[in-house]
This record gives C-alpha cells, structure tokens and sequence, in this order.
C-alpha cells in the first residue's frame, strides 16, 4: 500500500513542480474562440469528468483490495466464481453512462459538418511545407510560410515568443462572419488545424473538403499542420488573423492593390535589365527563405538526399539544366519541388543567378526575370 | 477422422482464408468506387440521367466554381464566373478557361470534387469538359463549358455547394485538339 | 473456468538425445526452442526500437534541431513503430504462446512444427531488411509506421524494402497463427474441453483468428503501394481515379484489428496470473470468454475512428463513434472481472502480481481516454496530436509490454527450473511504472494544449512537458536493461524453483517438474 502511495506521489509529483505558467489550465484545450470550440471543449470536460470519476472509483476499489485482502493467517481466500446481478450490472451501467455520452457527442458532430450558409468561402491548399489561401470570391490568393528564422532552429539566435508559430502572410478572416474552408492539397496528405477554433480537416489532394468557423473575438490565432507530410511537417504553421469587418475590408482592398502593382511590376520587371548585385542580393533573400532548409547555409546540402549546391554539377552547368531543376523539381528526387508557381520570374532569376555564383561557385552569369519567363512558354 | 486429418483440413481452410482476405483487399477499391458512386461522395465524371428537373424557384443553391492545376501543369486554369446562384431544377450552364502556355500540345484530365461531398450526388452533369481528356495545344486558349442541373431534392440544409476541378496532365498524349472533342 | 477435477500426468517418455549448438536452433522443432528463439529476438527487436525511442527523445528534450535532421527525425518515428509493434510486441506473444500452449492443453507440441521454425526463422532476414534500409539512399521509409499515400508513394527504395519485410513479417504471422489455431482446436487433451481451457489459450484463439483475416489485408495493401509505387498503378492517386483515403480505409481496416491482436494475448496473461496470486479462480470466466469474441468482432467495425478528420458525412462519423465507444463494454467487463477475481482473495505481491495490477491501473487509462478519443467532435481536436501517442503507448507499453514482462516472472520459473531474484524484478517494477507515468501521461497534456505528432521541433509552450517526458524515457529505457540483468542471472544461478512455484498456481504447466522437461507430454495427460 505504501508503495503505491509513493509510486503515485512519484508520479505525479513532477507535474506541480515544472513551471505551469506557460501552459493554461493544465489537462485542458487552448480556451476556444468559436461555437464549435467551445462545444468541444464542453464536451470534452463531461466525458474527461465521467473517465476521470471512473478512474478514481476503480483506483478506490483496486486498493482497498490490495490493502483488505492481502494474504493473513486470519482469513483464506473465497472460491466463488461468479455473481450474476454485479456481472449484468457492470454491463448495463456502462451502456447507460455510453448513452449520456452519446447525446452531446452527436450534436456535435452535426454542428460541425453544418457548412450551410457560409459569409466567405477560402480555399487552403497545403504544399510541401507551406500554406496556400485562396479567396474564391474575391479574386485574392497568397503563400503562406513558415517566417522563423532558420538561425533560431539551428540554435544559433535566441527562440522568440511565436518560435514556430509564426507566417510571412497570414490568413485573415473578419469576426463573427461564418467562414467556410475548402482544403486540399497539391502534394501529400496535410491537414489544417487550429485548437482555437477546434478545427481540423485533412487537405487530401485532388480533392475539396469542407469544414467551417466563426470566430468570436479579434485575435492571432495559431495552428501546425496535423498530417506527417514530409521533413518540414512539423515548419509549416497556420497563423490567423481575426479582424473586425471594416479592417477586414481595408485589408481586402489592401491585397486587391498590391496585386494590381505585383502585376504591374512583373511585366515591368520582365522588360528591366537586371544588374547581377540586384540578382544577387535579392536571390540571397529568396534562398534564405526558400532554399537553405535542404540545401544548407553554405550550400553543401545533406547528400545524397539534399545535393550540394557548392560545385554542384547542375548549379554550375549550363543555365538551362539549372534553371529546369529549379522551376519544374527533380523526377528523380521528389525531394526537391516544382518552384516555378510559388516564386515569381524575379524571384526564380534572383535565386538562381544567385546559387550559380556562391558557395565558392563562380560561375560568373546572370539569369534574368525575362530569362525565366521565356522557359516558360517553352516548358513542356 | 484422424487428428492428422482434422489439422490437415484446418490448415487449408485458414489458408484458403488467408488467401481471400489478400484478395479482399483488392476488391477493395472497386467496392470503395461503387460505395463512393453510390452514397454521392466523389462521383467523378459520367453523364448523368437527368431527373427531378422540376424547377424549385422558392429556393436558391449558391454554386461555388474553383480550378487546381497539379504542379507542373504550364496551363492557366480558371472558372469564368466565381459563383452562380442556381434554383433547383434549373439547367445551368458554366464555363472554364484552359490556357497552354507552353510550346507542346499536353493532355490533361479533370477531376470533379464536390463540397460537401455529399451534394456531388445532386449536381446532374449533363456536358462535362471532365469526361474526356482534353489536349490543348500549344498557346491555345480554351473555353470548356460545364451544362448542370442540380436535382431538386438536394437535402434542403444545403445552401452553398461547391465544384472544384482539378486537372492532371495525362503524359504521352498527343492527339490533336479536334480528336479529343470539347 | 469449468475445474479440471483431476488431472494424471502419466510418467514421461525418455528424451530422445537433445541436440545441441547452432544446428540446434536453426532446425529445431520443438516449441520450447522456438519460443526461446521468439523470445529472445523480440528482446533484441524492443532494444533496437527502444534506442530509437530515445534517439527521438534525445531531440525533443528542448526546442530546437540539436541532434538530428527533420528527415532522420521522421526515419527513425517511423521505425520505432514499425519494429516494436512487428519485431518486438507481436514476436514477444508468439513466443509465449509457442512455450505455454502445447503445455497448457496437455500437448506433445504444436500442430505443426516444422511450420512453426519456418514462421520463426522468416523473422531475422525480415528484421534485417527492415533496418538495412537505413542505410540505402534515402534512408529508411519516413511516411510513419502507418506509411500513408501519397507520402510513402514518395519515399525512397527505403520504402519498398520495408514493403518486402512486412510481406515476410505478414507471412511468419499468418503461418504462426494457422499453427496456433490448429494446435487450440485440436491438439487439446481427451477431456480438455474448450471451456476447461486457460483464458491466455482462448485469448491466443481469437487473436488467431483475427491475424488469419486482417494480416493478408495489410499486405494487399502494401503491394498496391508497391504497385503505385513502381509498375503505374492508381490505386492511391486521384489523377488516375484512385484516392489517397482509400488507402486510410484499407490500412486501419487491418490496423484496428492489428491493436486487439497486439492486447488480447495481453489480456489472457492477466487472466492467468491474477487468479494464481489470489489463490482464487478466475471471476467470471464464462463472460471473460464471450468478452473476448465480443472484441474480435467489434475490432472489424471501427476502423473509421483513425479517419474522423479526412471528412466523412455525418453518418459515417457517427456509426464508428458508436461502434468505437461499445468496445468499452466488453473491455470493461474484462477490467471488473480482473478486480472480481482480487476480490475475497488472498493477495501476495511477487513481480508478476505487480506488473498484473500495474496493468490494471495503468490499461485503465489508456482505455478511458479511448473513450475520449471515440467521441468524434473531441477526437478532431486531438487527432494528430500527443494525446494519441499518450494512448495507444499507455495500452501497448504499459498494457501489451507489462503483461509480457508479468508473463516472463511468472513462468520462467517454469521454464528453466530456476527462481528469479524478486527483489531486482520489484525495482524493475517500481523504476518502469514511475518512469513510464513520467514519460507518457504528461503527453496527455502536450496533446490537449495541441503539439501534433512527428514533428521534430515544437513551439516554445510545450517545451516543459518535453523535458519531463524525455527524462521520463532515459529512466525507462535504462530500467529495461535492469529486466535484461533479472532473467540472465536467472537462466545461469537462480535458486531451484518446485514444480508448482507459485502457491496458488493451477493449470497443467504447473503438473509439470521444474524445468519443464524438452519433450512433455509426449504420452497425453488424462483429465476429468
């Protein structure tokens, strides 16, 4: 009995001491921002306390058992082998106790697979390892990518508060507006979800999925896919931004404009001549967001799984294999993905005048953004 | 019968049983696609009998248009029209854009998804650019028109349904545009 | 069960010459030695899946990529599962059931012996292959050890080595099975009627049973991805008409049974050991048998529970909801009987009662937060996440390898004639129970507060918890080796052990002399 009582002390134990404050109520959700969330969150709390009740109750008898019948000289052991009203019992009790369940639990699902009547529709595409928001109506799409700098995971700067949790855009959604998601996915299997709004739908690809949300208050809200997709599963995070409906429209209006100008600017930029310190110190950029998590910092990749850009034979060949490698991916090495409809043709002459020309290559020319736009049409 | 012979039996009914659950699993997918055709989830591409075209005009169903492209796929794809309201009953017609903007002819195939799944058993495709490969050639732009109805008993819950192609290049087509029809 | 009212074990035939050194063991046919062999590579297997368990600790001590690369990371999760539930848990019952049917059933040996060192000896090319595969280009297969499409159609020749290892590893299971359902159904004793029969043979049946249907799905399955892979199949691919879920469906349809098959031989352990150290027969053995087919049936009408978020209808996700959260019931009823059993007995606490009860408290977790994850709603938001891993670690860890670990104290004895130390096998208790809780219940946690699964970096707010289940994993995985250290000073210098060892043992292993003799009842005992 008192080993018990110490395993039991031992075990628990740990859990009062670590340091509780950056986690809320312990055995608990993240606190919910929608009617779904918090649906969940009180059902989950019922049928936590029901389990809970029955662990307890069990533990009770389980000890006392250890403790009231432990071999003595005093008593010998009873030879009975059954007791039919505690065995019918003990299967009716439960049977009920699965019923009260069963009440809460199927509203629930209902709620959560009404789609019906929705204000916004997004489609979300998961990539490999990145999100993709589509705003069908309005015309608006956007990369969504994880922003934490690589220095933080390797350990070489301090982590800050959203290490991990953090996006270049994030999706951004108006209060109270009931908002439909539509997720797929262009690769792999991944799956989109926010504790917040209790909120979890696999992206399968080549096919739609519904789900919806409605969130109660303004706020940044954050999620990580929830589906093993690859290497960087676990650096793709989702990031929510619930505005009011007039920022929400400021935003929209926002968006609309930068993609008249993006536009704008690609066909200007296709016109441009390009010095290579532009290409270059651009290119830097895209390759630090884009390309060092398998090719590494100083371009000497992980082989044979991630080549080495340094020396490499395609980096330093002729343009076009490079160019090809990095806008369409690798058939032999799945690894490395098709960039040409995640990077713009700045972006593509950027990066790749850049690697040609660093970790100790030289290879000494530029490729520019009307370079790339003409492999394009070419591409077959 | 001798234990030898009991064991010997059972031993080949397990095995048989064994070898059949094997095959079971590759009845599988064609039992999944008939489940699938039959409760409406995934249907994909076959011209459907029209019925139920009583035209509900009480009622308005809002039809959500999106386009994918698998990568690698040098097309421009959109819906013409992001969203159409639709009544019940009421013969509908849509289109999509399908640009080549590459030098090669490339075929492709279109996968139909529906959302909420279970609505892909309601939307009557009478013409599909869906049910056939469809080979574009090089620079050319291409309208693809979709003609439906959504039959009048979708479950009346269901407000806003959404249809979303997805197309895939089929390789080593090279039939001509005429040969592959709209 | 119904009493065996006198059992006469007639005096045994004289052994033929035993045989010795490696041609023992690679061609023999008795079921002793093969158990042997069974259990020593399941062993060798748990350590080998235990330093990938704390190589993927190691890493998620802190925040941070510190040791390994996210793609190693992925390899090495994969792998754990894959060889501790096929090389370590699944070898590790056969094992036992080699040694202890024939035994308990009054036979000579199993039904067909030399299919049973077939089924053994397909295990070590299998196991090899399986760990090779680290070191091909590519490394091994990083899709989890649920390799689901189109992330394994992905994955390097890792993947398809780990496809031909399963189908060796399917096949040892499928055969063994065979001979264990054949040796129960007709090898038993004149007089050794079904429902005279111990609960770990009726728990072996019906596990029998399930491994015969559901391990041939799992390889139909795995040559459809090989197919996909390789020969232009579609199977798994929607720009051919086929569907990545369809993989989900015909994986869980075999992996939900796969978890009963890895629990029920846990199950009749329990029922063995709990009544010997409460010098009482088994409360309500009747029911534990109808329990245990309630189980084997209900295992094939759940499998959706694994697929609440890919975005089935309301019907769908509501029947395996239902269906998910009747598997309490006869599970449940199992647990009370456990207790019924305790209950007016006369407890002593040797190893294996310990582990006995450890079982029973710690299953008991984990089946009520399966009760939790059945509800679908809560299930989308912990889906994915640690809680899962809290789970099925709390009822295969704490459940299937407990049970083994009470099974070892309670018949090695048996087996080499030779008691183990009790103190050292109560430390190994003691150390594995705390250090589990340790490590596994604070992953409740991590799951509720939302951290998903295979990643190998998280974000700052669960890095608390991390730490203590990482500390949690070094104390348990070195406690093992404490178990390593108990049962090879046991085999070389225990103390003798009597026939009976245990005061209140009953059943016809027990009628045997300690050590059992090579060849035992070669002359059938008679029972009444």
């Amino acid at each position: 009995m008192t080993r018990k009582a110490l395993h039991i002390l031992a075990v628990t134990a740990p859990l009062f001491r670590c340091g509780l404050t950056r986690a809320q109520s312990v055995p608990n959700f993240q606190p919910p921002k929608t009617q779904i969330a918090h649906q969940i969150y009180d059902l989950h709390f019922f049928v936590q306390a029901i389990c809970a009740g029955i662990c307890v109750a069990m533990f009770a008898v389980l000890f006392y058992a250890i403790v009231r019948f432990r071999k003595s000289p005093r008593r010998t052991a009873l030879q009975f082998t059954g007791y039919r009203p505690v065995e019918i019992a003990w299967v009716i009790v439960p049977v009920l106790i699965l019923l009260i369940i069963a009440v809460p639990a199927t509203h629930a699902v209902f709620a959560m697979k009404d789609t019906s009547n929705p204000d916004i529709t997004v489609k979300i595409t998961g990539y490999q390892w990145q999100w993709r928001y589509d705003y069908l109506q309005e015309n608006i799409g956007f990369y969504s990518a994880l922003s934490t700098p690589r220095a933080q995971i390797e350990n070489r700067e301090a982590k800050d508060e959203n290490y991990l949790l953090e996006v270049d855009h994030p999706l951004v959604v108006p209060v109270g507006k009931k908002i439909r998601i539509l997720v797929t996915a262009n690769d792999v299997i991944h799956s989109w979800f926010v504790p917040a709004f209790g909120i979890k739908q696999d992206g399968i690809p080549g096919f739609i999925r519904d789900a919806w949300f409605r969130v109660d208050e303004p706020g940044v809200y954050r999620g990580q896919c929830a589906e093993l997709c690859g290497k960087e599963h676990g650096f793709m995070p989702i990031v929510v931004n619930a505005v009011s409906e007039r920022e929400y429209s400021a935003w929209l209006a926002e968006q609309r404009a930068a993609k008249q100008s993006a536009a704008q600017a690609g066909d200007a930029a296709g016109a441009k001549a390009y010095s290579i310190e532009d290409l270059m110190s651009g290119g830097e950029k895209v390759y630090t967001h884009t390309c060092i998590g398998c090719h590494q910092a100083n371009g000497q990749g992980l082989p044979p799984a991630f080549p080495a850009l340094a020396n490499g034979k395609t980096a330093t060949g002729p343009v076009a294999g490079t160019i090809h490698i990095v806008m369409n991916g690798s058939t032999k090495n799945p690894a490395m993905a098709a960039w040409k409809n995640q990077l713009s043709d700045l972006e593509l002459a950027s990066v790749i005048t850049y690697v040609r020309n660093s970790f100790g290559n030289s290879v000494g020319d530029l490729v520019e953004p009307k370079d790339i736009a003409t492999v394009r049409h070419q591409n077959p | 019968m001798t234990t030898a012979t009991r064991q010997r039996r059972l031993f080949l009914i397990l095995i048989a049983v064994a070898a059949a659950m094997f095959g079971f699993g590759y009845v599988l997918p064609p039992l999944y696609a008939k489940v699938c055709q039959l409760t409406g989830f995934n249907r994909l591409q076959s011209s459907d009998a029209v019925s139920g075209t009583q035209q509900d005009s009480n009622r308005t169903v809002l039809m959500q248009f999106d386009s994918n492209l698998r990568d690698g796929l040098p097309w421009n794809f959109r819906a013409m029209q992001a969203t159409a309201p639709v009544h019940p009953g009421e013969l509908v017609q849509v289109s999509y854009e399908v640009s080549n903007t590459s030098d090669h002819a490339i075929s492709g195939q279109a996968i139909a998804s529906y959302a909420p799944a279970g609505a892909a058993a309601y939307v009557r495709k009478l013409e599909c650019f869906c049910f056939s490969i469809q080979t574009i050639a090089a620079h050319e732009v291409r309208q693809m028109p979709v003609i439906f109805l959504i039959d009048s008993s979708l479950p009346s819950d269901v407000s806003t349904v959404t249809l979303s192609y997805t197309f895939f290049e089929v390789p080593g087509r090279q039939t001509t545009a005429k040969e592959s029809g709209t | 069960m119904n009493e065996i009212q006198e059992i006469a074990v007639r005096p045994a035939v004289e052994p033929v010459e035993k045989p010795h050194g490696i041609m023992r063991w690679l061609t023999s046919t008795n079921h002793k030695d093969i158990g042997t062999l069974y259990l020593i590579f399941s062993f060798a297997m748990f350590l080998v899946g235990g330093s990938m368990a704390l190589c993927i600790r190691a890493e998620l001590f802190r925040p941070g990529l510190q040791f390994l690369r996210p793609e190693l990371f992925n390899q090495l999760t994969t792998m754990h599962g894959l060889v501790m539930v096929f090389g370590a848990v699944m070898p590790a019952f056969v094992g036992f059931a080699n040694w202890q049917l024939p035994m308990m059933i009054g036979a000579s040996d199993m039904a067909f012996p030399r299919l049973n060192n077939f089924g053994f000896w397909l295990l070590p090319p299998a196991a090899i292959l399986l760990i090779s595969s680290f070191f091909v280009p590519g490394g091994a297969t990083a899709a989890g050890w649920t390799l689901y499409a189109p992330l394994s159609v992905q994955m390097g020749p890792g993947m398809d080595m780990a496809i031909f290892a399963i189908h060796l590893l399917g096949i040892s299971s499928i055969v063994g099975a065979i001979n264990i359902a054949t040796t129960i159904l007709h090898r038993r004793a004149a007089g050794m009627t079904l429902m005279k029969t111990p609960m770990f043979v009726w728990t072996w049946l019906v596990t029998a049973f399930l491994l015969v249907a559901v391990m041939p799905v799992f390889a139909s399955a795995v040559t459809m991805l090989l197919t996909d892979r390789h020969f232009g199949t579609h199977f798994f691919n929607a720009a051919g008409g086929g569907d990545p879920v369809l993989f989900q469906h015909i994986f869980w349809f075999f992996g939900h049974p796969e978890v009963y098959i890895l629990i029920l031989p846990a199950f009749g352990i329990i029922s063995e050991v709990v009544p010997t150290f409460s010098r009482k027969p088994l409360f309500g053995y009747r029911s534990m048998v109808l329990a245990t087919c309630a189980i084997g049936v209900l295992a094939f009408l759940v499998w959706g529970h694994h697929m609440f978020t890919v975005g089935f209808g309301v019907g769908p996700e509501l029947f395996f909801m239902y269906a998910t959260m009747l598997v309490a019931v006869p599970t449940g009823v199992k647990l009370f009987n456990w207790i019924g059993t305790m209950w007016q007995g006369s407890l002593t606490f040797e190893a294996p009662m310990l582990f006995a009860v450890g079982f029973i408290l710690v299953f008991l977790v984990g089946g009520v937060t399966g009760v939790v994850l059945a509800v679908a709603a809560v299930d989308v938001q912990l889906q994915d996440t640690y809680y899962v891993v809290a789970h099925f670690h709390y009822t295969m860890v704490a459940g299937s390898l407990f049970s083994l670990f009470a099974a070892t104290y309670y018949w090695l004895p048996k087996w080499t004639g030779r008691m183990y130390d009790e103190t050292l096998a109560r430390w190994h208790f003691g150390l594995s129970i705390v250090f589990f809780n340790m490590t596994f219940f604070v992953m409740f946690f991590l799951g509720l507060a939302g951290m998903p699964r295979r990643i190998p970096d998280y974000p700052l707010q669960f890095a608390d918890f991390n730490m203590i289940a990482s500390i949690g994993a070094a104390g348990f995985g070195f406690s093992q080796l404490l178990f390593l250290y108990v049962v090879v000073k046991c085999v070389r210098r225990g103390a003798p052990a009597s026939s009976r060892v245990w005061e209140g043992a009953v059943g016809l292993e027990w009628a045997l002399p300690s050590p059992a003799p090579w060849n035992s009842f070669e002359i059938p005992p008679v029972i009444k």
